[in-house]
């Protein structure tokens, strides 16, 4: 029981703010009267408006989980929307080959940012970091506006709905159970917990912690492309700064550290990520709601992302500075 | 008995490492169904010579034999395919993963393309069955939520399940409570009957009378004695001692070289303290023995600010003092000396010149000349580590790369510059060779001469009764008695563990 | 040969590539080429120095550009075109510099955050303060005396014929954050404490008083390559945008050790010249701009990469 407990204690601060979100968000909904905020289907839209983010966050899980970091989720994002959009050019034939190619460009990415923090060990702020770099430049060399546009059929991956829901949504609930099944009942999830956790032990059990942090990157990138496939979808056409503009690097980040999962490695999971998620969402519906200024809403974004980490007091043993 | 073969052999290893030769020509080996005890002070070799066998260092020279046959470990995984495993004193968990999950980690049962969580678990309780029922724990506990004595049996199910025929236990009682030990001492008898080697690394005299067939002594990287049955007491520690102990020491303090109380502590508490008094006089060096996790650490930290007092009062020289900080206490003349150099005492990638100067630095005008600074200059650094005979190509190379007597000079003579009232030497000679410490000894009573009053802790216990004036010995927190020079390590043993009939040889201290 | 082990590679990578500009452009080497060149330099290399405080006491401080455009904006609603409030605008924006700086340390030092996850979080706060208090797009604009730092050359100057006022900033802000870093206590405690804070703690360095003068040292910075920049470039919401990653790019080309320990000022400087050098030559050759994002994210990851071999080998 107590084993129980201990084991789902990491997901007591992010249920406790989430609660505490919720309820700040149902109150002012009602003192401001606009109590037609609160239907149940305004209240899944809620988690709707996030679909980017949770799918970049769910992919930042992994790196987070094996004590590294990716700060080119955002550029990686802006590539795939971009380089999807371009592809496809309205044509519904070329739907296909262009996410396939978008997939494989995450895979690239995500193998290079692993090898380089792993073989040329270099600090993954810094690789990531330079990354992310590399992929801006690259794309704002080739384009500089909206590029191409994605056909009608894609659009109802960002629109479409079954049974009433949103695809997209039920992508992301999807994904989020597909990632958990990963990470708890297969040899390679168990991997990543036992790398992250320590990686000496790790080495010591025989396990090749070169691949499975390479993996984890993969991982996190492949997610990134397909927000940003996401992006493209629902905005029908790709622009070179919709990753930086929506701060999905820090953001990511913080929900999955907000969501319970330790920067230094080997604890948390993709339904605390969610929920983190879902605060974010909160907070954001709650900053609308009050009729909180486009700007001062960034302001206090940056503050609250330092209050939740502070709040965790979460130290990485890589990252510690 | 004699006539079984060994199950593994090792013979004529040696390993240096840079500025020690940590193993010299030693052979050693076990056979199936006994227990043999690797018996030496700290520092003496036992650690290193099993991680030679485990893979995790390569011998030098000397060659190993694994029932029979000529093996080369190159890395620890190796030997544990092979059937070795070594349980280390620092053990290699995760905190964060459930003890079947630990047992089985990167060999995890699987059914098709999914872990078998079924029967990892199954294969779990059928090793833990094996302790009986006193384990307390399943196989679905987190390790992080387990005491150290079922982390260590976790340990132990983990060698259990991988079938290991030779197991290495470093010590395991360090940590354990009696009943604790009892338990492990019955496993240990099973795994005995089931035929396997066990070599069992200790210095406590009780565990080697109980469970021993064979003991094998090892003093500074040497056999010093090998036994084929349980000897006499005597005979281990002489074996274990055996050095001529009056050249080694310095002189004790003279009558009137003993000056007025520096230092006094009354009633201090805190966390890990309890009603500390203690008054430390000029000229004397306090030496402090007692198990390990007794508080000897944890006095030093609290005397020296970093982990302060919450209750009682502290005076220097008569006057009151509030020590909240390691720089306060500096600041007041009260220094220490850390335990751990590498990780609490230098700056590695600084020069010797920068790691003798920081704490004269520290205390200086921030923005003065850092080569000239309130308290000292470069010739006064110079000096200081001249006079310490501080071995280095020059002053201004990293510090990383002298031998750690040469680094513990260099602190030293970071403190010797703010011309400290009190010194705090924490494990002074850990990982110094033999005659090195020495020359730390005499520098600790040249310093007690010129007026410090010395505190003195160390794991070494031959070391603190040579050295020390006095000998206070501590035992969970609270100081449980005080002795002159010249008291028996039996004495200060049993005041250390409550009980007359647990003689411990080493681990005390 | 034991010398050339002892010379940090930057400066014959300096020496190289400055070669090569003025080979390939001869304007490079008339006075207003190469004034024009460190006039341009001149902000990362301030920014550069800054960054390195807060790297050798182990740390990151990415909010850096975000107060250069906090600076700028601020600076021209502030004056309004008003001649006479440069001075005291030029004040209050050191003091907030300075209080962007203590929060900085503060956070790091009590609540105990990364400083990557702190400086990314002050970073976006300052630029919603940035946005907020333009309304989204830049208002007013810098009087002549206030972009005199930036942009003012001094002419007729015997032997060089032009003096850019950037470049004396620079020199006088960098010679005097190398004369705090390499010849006073306080330098020589901040990188024993980058090395190991822990050990630096024990030998009784204050480390919060430490530590918060490099990340005030670094906004400071920060604040007056911002004033700089103001003044060469004018008003913009994005004219600090990147100029972190491009101030710790710098230090790291310098050999400065990422989570403290090692770098010196010299080098950073170097670094940051190198870093505006391979700008001129993409400029030269005629590549997009953003090719520079590409070629700094490649120096960087290979800086580092070089340095952790270099450890390894050197069995550190």
């Amino acid at each position: 029981m107590i084993a129980f407990l201990k084991r789902r204690s990491s997901f007591l601060a992010p249920v406790l703010l989430l609660a505490i979100a919720f309820g700040t968000y149902v109150g002012i909904a009602i003192a401001t009267g606009q109590t037609q905020h609160l239907t149940a289907e305004n209240l899944i839209g809620l988690l709707g408006r996030s679909i980017a983010l949770g799918i970049t966050a769910v992919g930042q899980t992994f790196v987070i989980l094996i004590a590294s970091i990716d700060l080119s989720v955002a550029n990686l994002i802006s590539v795939s929307a971009v380089l999807a959009s371009h592809l496809m050019a309205g044509d519904p034939g070329s739907i296909f080959p262009a996410v396939l190619a978008v997939l494989l460009v995450g895979v690239v990415v995500g193998a290079v940012n692993g090898l380089v923090v792993t073989r040329l060990e270099v600090n993954p702020l810094i690789a990531t970091l330079g990354m992310a770099l590399i992929l801006q430049g690259i794309l704002s060399a080739l384009f500089t506006n909206f590029a191409g546009e994605v056909p009608k059929e894609f659009q109802s991956f960002a629109y479409g709905e079954i049974f009433g829901v949103s695809t997209s949504l039920l992508f992301l609930i999807a994904l989020t159970i597909a990632a958990w099944g990963f990470l708890r009942f297969t040899r390679a999830g168990s991997n990543i917990y036992s790398v992250g956790g320590n990686a000496d032990a790790a080495k010591l059990a025989g396990i090749r912690t070169t691949r499975v942090v390479i993996m984890a990157h993969v991982l996190c990138s492949v997610c990134a492309v397909v927000a940003g496939l996401y992006l493209a979808s629902r905005l029908g056409s790709g622009a070179p700064w919709i990753g930086r503009d929506g701060v999905y690097d820090l953001e990511s980040i913080a929900v999955v550290v907000i969501g319970g999962t330790a920067l230094s490695g080997g604890r948390g999971g993709v339904w605390g990520t969610l929920m983190g998620v879902m605060i974010f969402s909160l907070i954001d519906s709650i900053f609308n709601l009050a009729g909180v200024d486009a700007f001062a809403k960034q302001i206090l974004r940056g503050v609250i992302i330092i209050g939740a980490v502070a709040l965790y007091a979460a130290r990485s043993r890589r990252i510690e500075a | 008995m004699s006539k079984v073969k060994p199950l593994f052999e090792m013979r004529g290893i040696t390993k240096a490492f840079p500025g020690i030769l940590a193993l010299d020509d030693v052979s050693f080996d076990c056979r199936a169904g006994e227990v043999h005890a690797l018996v030496g002070e700290n520092g003496a070799g036992k650690s290193t010579l099993m991680k030679v066998l485990s893979g995790v260092y390569q011998a030098d020279a000397g060659e190993i034999f694994l029932q029979g046959e000529k093996v080369a470990f190159l890395h620890p995984l190796e030997s544990l395919k092979q059937g070795v495993s070594v349980i280390y004193q620092e053990f290699s968990l995760l905190p964060d993963r459930s003890v079947a999950e630990n047992i089985f980690l990167g060999r995890e049962p699987m059914r098709g393309l999914f872990l078998d969580k079924q029967s990892m678990r199954e294969m779990t309780q059928t090793v833990l069955k094996m302790f009986g029922d006193k384990h307390n724990f399943s196989a679905e506990t987190l390790v992080g939520t387990l005491d150290v004595a079922q982390q260590q049996m976790v340990e132990i199910a983990k060698a259990l399940s991988l079938e290991a025929q030779v197991i290495v236990m470093d010590e395991p009682t360090a940590a354990l409570n009696d009943s604790e030990c009892e338990l492990l001492f019955n496993l240990i008898d099973d795994l005995r009957k089931q035929g396997r080697s066990i070599v069992y690394i200790t210095h406590r005299i009780r565990e080697i009378k109980r469970l021993a067939d064979r003991v094998t002594v090892i003093k500074d990287g040497k056999i010093a004695a090998r036994f084929d049955h349980v000897p006499e007491t005597d005979q281990i520690v002489e074996a274990m001692v055996g050095r001529t102990l009056g050249q080694f020491y310095p002189e004790l303090a003279a009558p009137d070289e003993i000056g007025e109380t520096v230092l006094r502590i009354e009633d201090c508490s805190n966390a890990r303290l309890h009603n500390i008094s203690l008054d430390l006089k000029a000229g004397v060096i306090t030496g402090f023995a007692g198990v390990q996790g007794a508080g000897r650490a944890a006095l030093a930290m609290a005397v020296f600010g970093a982990d302060p007092f919450v209750s009682g009062a502290v005076t220097l020289e008569g006057k009151p003092l509030n020590l909240t900080s390691p720089r306060q206490a500096a600041q007041a003349g009260i220094v220490m000396l850390p335990g751990d150099r590498k990780a609490q005492g230098l700056s590695l990638m600084q020069s010797v010149f920068d790691n003798a100067f920081i704490s004269a630095r520290a205390f200086s005008t921030p923005l003065g000349n850092p080569f000239r600074t309130n308290h000292a200059d470069r010739n006064d650094i110079q000096k200081l580590l001249d006079q310490l005979d501080t071995r280095a190509a020059s002053y201004d190379v990293e510090i990383k790369s002298l031998s750690g007597g040469n680094q513990q000079k260099a602190i030293v003579a970071r403190w010797l510059a703010l011309k400290p009232k009190v010194l705090i030497f924490v494990e002074p000679t850990r990982g110094i060779d033999v005659n090195t410490k020495s020359a730390i000894y005499r520098q600790m009573r040249k310093l007690a001469q010129q007026g410090a009053a010395i505190m003195m802790i160390s794991s070494d216990l031959p070391e603190v009764l040579g050295v020390s004036d006095r000998i206070m010995v501590m035992s969970d927190g609270r100081i449980v008695a005080e002795f002159p020079n010249g008291v028996s390590e039996a004495d200060v043993m049993r005041a250390a563990t409550h009980s007359a009939d647990e003689q411990i040889v080493q681990g005390v201290a | 040969m034991r010398w050339m082990g002892k010379i940090n590679p930057v400066f014959l990578v300096l020496i190289l590539l400055l070669l090569a500009v003025a080979f390939l452009s001869p304007y490079f080497l008339q006075p207003a080429g190469y004034m024009n060149f460190l006039k341009r330099a001149a902000p990362i290399a301030i920014l550069a120095v800054g960054q390195l405080y807060v790297i050798n006491s182990g740390g990151f401080d990415l909010s850096a550009g975000a107060l250069v455009t906090l600076t700028v904006i601020g600076s021209s609603i502030l004056l309004n075109g008003d001649p006479s409030a440069t001075w005291w605008v030029i004040c209050v924006m050191l003091v907030i510099g300075a209080m962007v700086g203590v929060a900085n340390a503060f956070v790091v030092s009590y609540l105990k955050v990364p400083s990557i996850i702190a400086t990314l979080g002050m970073m976006i706060t300052l630029s919603g303060i940035a946005l907020t208090w333009s309304g989204g797009a830049p208002r007013g604009y810098l009087p002549e005396n206030f972009r005199f730092f930036g942009r003012y050359l001094i002419k007729d100057v015997p032997l060089i014929q032009l003096l850019p006022v950037a470049v004396i900033v620079m020199i006088i802000v960098c010679g005097a954050l190398w004369w705090l870093m390499h010849r006073t206590n306080y330098g020589k405690q901040l990188v024993a404490m980058g090395d190991n804070p822990q050990s630096a703690r024990l030998a009784g360095v204050p480390l919060v008083r430490t530590r918060t003068i490099a990340f005030v040292v670094s906004s400071l910075s920060a604040v007056i390559a911002g004033i700089l920049l103001g003044g060469f470039a004018g008003v913009s919401t994005d004219v600090g945008v990147g100029l972190e990653l491009q101030a710790i790019t710098a230090a790291v080309i310098g050999g400065a050790q990422l989570l403290g320990g090692r770098g010196t000022v010299g080098a950073a400087v170097a670094g940051a010249l190198v870093l505006q050098t391979v700008f001129t030559l993409l400029n030269i050759f005629g590549f997009p701009k953003p090719i520079r994002d590409v070629v700094q994210g490649l120096i960087l990851i290979s800086a580092v990469a070089l340095a952790s071999f270099r450890r390894r080998n050197s069995g550190g």
